[in-house]
């Protein structure tokens, strides 16, 4: 029981360790767990860690919270996944309270608002570059292009909700890949 | 019941995620918007403050968008709303992993997924497009409009250093003190 407790413990501290001190979400968490988890506990391997994050990105959810909740898991159990994820969100709770906070406070300065009108034509660029960065990753083929272009014309142009169109685009694959896949069997 | 329908919401948007970070945003915005939780512009400007503090981005804007909504609790539920469908497909993925990694259903469906990520993004940015252009609707002043122009100039400025692939954090910061600059110059 209480190596047991020691595990759960350094879990919640490692991944504490990670919400804090990564900035720029998911993909920019990866290298921390590896040296969290792999060589400071060697919790798990370096195979481990591809494996897991290509899992992460074929799950739904926040990357950064499938990964902690596999390896809690692995190293200890369902308590090792509670303690993993809690860690790794702890911090952004904390941090963003006190920051939604401050923000209303000073809402009504003016070089604030200013500021703002400058990083929101900061995030538009920050947008494209993610939708960019996607793009390539996507594997193309007609099929992707139809998908891409249905997607980005009912959320855009249409009032369609966007879980429709998430669900309609799975099942469209689904479709057209169990299609596919008899085709070539023929 | 404002804490179960943040709860409820976040929950949605938790379990229909792929990708991670920004893929979030299409659902986000679908969510906030049509509950009327949070206008566009405070959407956009906490898009900034996620990805420049610490930890996963959707957890970030999870926890604003709840405390902005409802306080404490409505935080606690946003991000417990998020969190709660990457923990529990985890938890029954990390059982059987080698399975589900061959599954041709999981493949499928992964196969028009992704593609549909990047056609919601691309939407996405063409509404962040909007807030940051043409906030009020489209008018034929805004061209003579000096802000039309400063926002074009740090939106460039924006896409060129992530094209050089700078830090989110550093582009923030360049867009919030452009934006304070001109604000007082001009």
């Amino acid at each position: 029981m209480k190596s047991k407790i020691r595990i759960w413990l350094g879990l919640f501290l490692s991944f504490l360790r990670i919400g804090a001190f990564t900035f720029g979400g998911g993909y920019a968490m990866i290298p921390l767990i590896q040296k969290e988890a792999v060589e400071k506990n060697k919790w798990v391997t370096d195979d481990d860690i591809l494996e897991i994050v290509a899992i992460a990105e074929s799950t739904p959810g926040p990357i950064a919270i499938n990964a902690a909740t596999f390896i809690g898991y692995r190293v200890g159990g369902i308590l090792g996944a509670f303690f993993s994820t809690f860690g790794v969100v702890l911090p952004s709770f904390v941090i963003i309270l006190l920051i939604s906070h401050l923000l209303r406070e000073f809402q009504e300065y003016r070089a604030f608002r200013y500021a703002f009108e400058g990083i929101r034509a900061g995030v538009l660029a920050l947008i494209i570059k993610a939708l960019f960065g996607m793009y390539k990753k996507c594997k193309k083929g007609l099929f992707a292009y139809i998908a891409m272009a249905a997607s980005f014309i009912l959320a855009a142009f249409f009032d369609v909700p966007v879980y429709f169109i998430i669900i309609g685009c799975a099942l469209f694959g689904l479709v057209t890949s169990l299609l596919h896949k008899r085709r070539a069997e023929k | 019941m404002i804490y179960l329908q943040l709860l409820w919401a976040f929950f949605k948007i938790g379990a229909l995620t792929f990708g991670g970070g920004l893929a979030m945003l299409p659902l986000i915005e679908d969510e906030v918007l049509s509950h009327g939780w949070i206008d566009r512009e405070l959407l956009v400007n906490f898009i900034a403050v996620a990805e420049s503090t610490p930890g996963p981005i959707a957890v970030n804007l999870s926890t604003y968008v709840g405390s902005e909504v409802g306080g404490f609790f409505g935080a606690l539920c946003a991000t417990l709303g998020v969190v709660t469908p990457s923990f529990i497909i985890i938890l029954i993925v990390a059982r059987c992993y080698e399975k589900f990694k061959e599954n041709k259903i999981v493949k499928g469906c992964m196969s028009g997924l992704k593609p549909c990520v990047v056609g919601l993004i691309g939407a996405a940015a063409v509404s962040v497009f909007c807030t940051v252009f043409i906030p009020d609707g489209f008018k034929l002043s805004l061209f003579s409009e000096i802000g039309t122009y400063t926002s074009l100039g740090i939106f460039a400025a924006a896409l060129f250093m992530s094209h050089k692939k700078l830090h989110p954090i550093f582009v923030v910061c360049f867009s919030a003190i452009a934006g304070i600059a001109f604000g007082y110059l001009l």
